[in-house]
């Protein structure tokens, strides 16, 4: 029999040792994915990835189309969402002391921010796509554009909350009216903070695919018109890696990690420029 | 002259004032509506579909675009059943994830660690789905047959082992979202631990107590409730994940007893039938599929919400 002193010891020691194992666990699928995309990807960024059109089954292409759209399409949907976003915030944390509409927001915004984005993708099928009568770029940059206020929302939200009160109170003082102590005071101090959240926001739109397959459809041709089905990275991916023909696996491979290094790229910035941030104040 | 003068300029500030408010008001009223909006839309698409089937929508496994009879009840299954293996093997590894990163990692080493997560949380759901259809899935498919031999016969849960060894199925399906939300709990749970007061812990190693037994018993019985609420929201993101479970779940609408045969999820029955869709009832039957989806996660994640909130007010109430 052992004591109770070695058991609690042994649990213990068991305990911690699982833990630790659970951190391995977790980075062994971080390294094993991305080493997949170097291995199967970095041989096909070759500078007619960006070059060349999506191709036809059978023969060699790029991905020129998919990214331009995906460019354009992520960048009309930060332009919308992005304004929406900070004006909703401010209201949030600089107007919403009183009222119904402040705390019923807070919430609902939580919850878009974790709602499927299928069900987004859905929405604006149901709204935008059906009354047109076609897919379009435009669709697809709305359905992305729904995605990047609720975060906008929450990081401006959660950043005026950090600017100080004697701010606020300091301009007031000098008689500055409402909307200047909080254009020119307290949205300016927290610029940053709210790149960052921006940014996150573009991170994961450029990788979302589920709400751009009933919205953006897919080009396989190079397009300039956002009212015509649009070509992007992840529905042609996901069109790609699906087909029996090799060379278009080879171009889903290129492209994942193209996205991917996109992302992670954004992401790792967004960071560094927070952090930059946090360690001057 | 002098007197009038600045009572414009202010009048003009004032109603800039109002102008302003009533402009972020307007935009944060937006964010309210588009919720609204969705539902609405939703629950009009779904109309047609609503009519015809009526509750047994929910309990009919048939899904037959030929003769116009669909139920939603094998895609239902599909998405709680891999949302469920993906928070059994979620949650202790984010609690150990959580647990290493708060109590055992050197300090140097906990911002490397934070970062890692956060990379597994932003790495698209396709890349997922690529990775587990051409990488996981074959070296999944040689497992399985060591699985069917050693838990096949197991009583009740032996059924569920049971099965060709295709790799693709739901099970792979409840394995990669396991990896896709443990970033989410973990950070959550990580969170959540580090505002146990310092005191607290402290009195405990005071009295003798191992890092486990402080952990166990001064740690997670504090933070429970925001423990939970970090599982529902990893549980929120499970339900609607679409594109990483269309690619290995096999999409097959039929009712399987085995967790190696291939199923279905609402959302990936979205994304692969939607634009494939003809006639008004097979459109809106998905759309009704995606209703459902919207109100299961809407639930979850009020849940969620709720109760990390009230931990929040517990910890103002101390402090």
């Amino acid at each position: 029999m052992i004591s109770l002193y070695t058991r609690r010891r042994l649990v213990n020691g068991l305990n911690l040792t699982l833990s630790l194992f659970t951190m391995v666990f977790g980075l062994f699928w971080l390294g094993w994915i991305l080493w997949t995309l170097l291995a199967h990807g970095l041989h096909g960024l070759v500078p007619s990835l960006f070059t060349q059109m999506t191709p036809p089954p059978g023969s060699s292409g790029g991905l020129l189309n998919a990214i331009a759209g995906s460019f354009a399409m992520t960048m009309v949907a930060t332009l919308i969402g992005t304004p929406v976003g900070i004006l909703a915030g401010t209201y949030l944390a600089e107007f919403g002391q009183r009222g119904w509409l402040a705390p019923t927001t807070r919430f609902i915004n939580d919850i878009l921010l974790s709602a499927p984005s299928i069900v987004i993708g859905l929405f604006i099928y149901e709204i935008y796509v059906i009354s047109m009568g076609h897919f379009s770029g435009w669709a697809g940059s709305f359905a992305l554009a729904l995605i990047v206020i609720p975060v906008v929302v929450r990081t401006t939200e959660n950043m005026l909350r950090l600017v100080p009160n004697s701010l606020r109170e300091a301009a007031a003082a000098l008689g500055s009216p409402q909307w200047k102590v909080v254009m020119l005071v307290t949205l300016r101090a927290s610029t940053t903070g709210i790149l960052t959240g921006i940014l996150l926001a573009v991170a994961r739109i450029s990788g979302e695919t589920a709400p751009l397959l009933f919205t953006a459809l897919n080009n396989q041709f190079w397009s300039n018109n956002m009212n015509q089905p649009m070509a992007n990275l992840p529905v042609v991916i996901f069109q790609f890696a699906m087909s029996p023909y090799e060379d278009w696996q080879n171009l889903a491979w290129a492209g994942a990690l193209l996205i991917t290094i996109g992302v992670l790229g954004l992401n790792i910035l967004a960071r560094v420029l927070f952090r930059q941030k946090a360690q001057s104040h | 002259m002098s007197r009038i003068f600045p009572d414009a300029r202010l009048k003009r500030q004032h109603l800039l004032d109002l102008v302003f408010r009533n402009t972020t008001w307007l935009f944060a009223f937006i964010v309210f509506v588009i919720l609204a909006a969705i539902v609405a839309s939703l629950v009009i698409g779904s109309m047609p579909a609503i009519k015809a089937f009526g509750f047994g929508f929910l309990f009919s496994s048939e899904w037959n675009p030929v003769t116009k009879q669909f139920g939603a009840l094998v895609p239902i299954v599909g998405t709680l059943a891999t949302s469920i293996i993906a928070l059994l093997i979620g949650i202790p590894a984010s609690f150990g994830i959580a647990l290493f990163i708060t109590e055992l990692s050197p300090r140097w080493l906990k911002r490397p660690l934070g970062i890692a997560v956060e990379l597994l949380a932003g790495i698209p759901s396709i890349i997922y789905g690529m990775w587990g259809l051409f990488v996981f899935a074959p070296r999944f498919a040689e497992i399985e047959p060591w699985l069917t031999e050693h838990l096949g016969n197991v009583a009740l849960i032996g059924p569920l082992f049971q099965g060709p060894p295709m790799g693709i199925g739901m099970l792979t399906a409840g394995l990669i979202l396991a990896i896709m939300v443990i970033p989410f709990i973990a950070s959550v749970m990580r969170d959540v631990f580090e505002i146990v007061p310092p005191l607290l812990k402290e009195s405990a190693y005071g009295l003798g107590a191992t890092t486990w037994e402080v952990v166990w018993n001064i740690v997670l019985p504090y933070t429970k409730i925001g423990v939970v609420g970090g599982i529902m929201l990893g549980l929120g993101r499970a339900l609607g994940e679409t594109m990483a479970v269309t690619f290995v779940i096999g999409n097959a609408h039929e009712l399987s007893g085995s967790l190696l045969m291939p199923g279905n999820s609402i959302s990936s029955a979205l994304a692969n039938e939607f634009t494939e869709a003809v006639g008004g009832l097979y459109t809106s039957a998905l759309i009704e599929l995606g209703l459902i989806l919207f109100l299961i996660t809407f639930i979850v994640l009020s849940l969620s919400k709720l109760l990390l909130k009230q931990l929040g007010k517990r910890e103002g109430q101390q402090t």
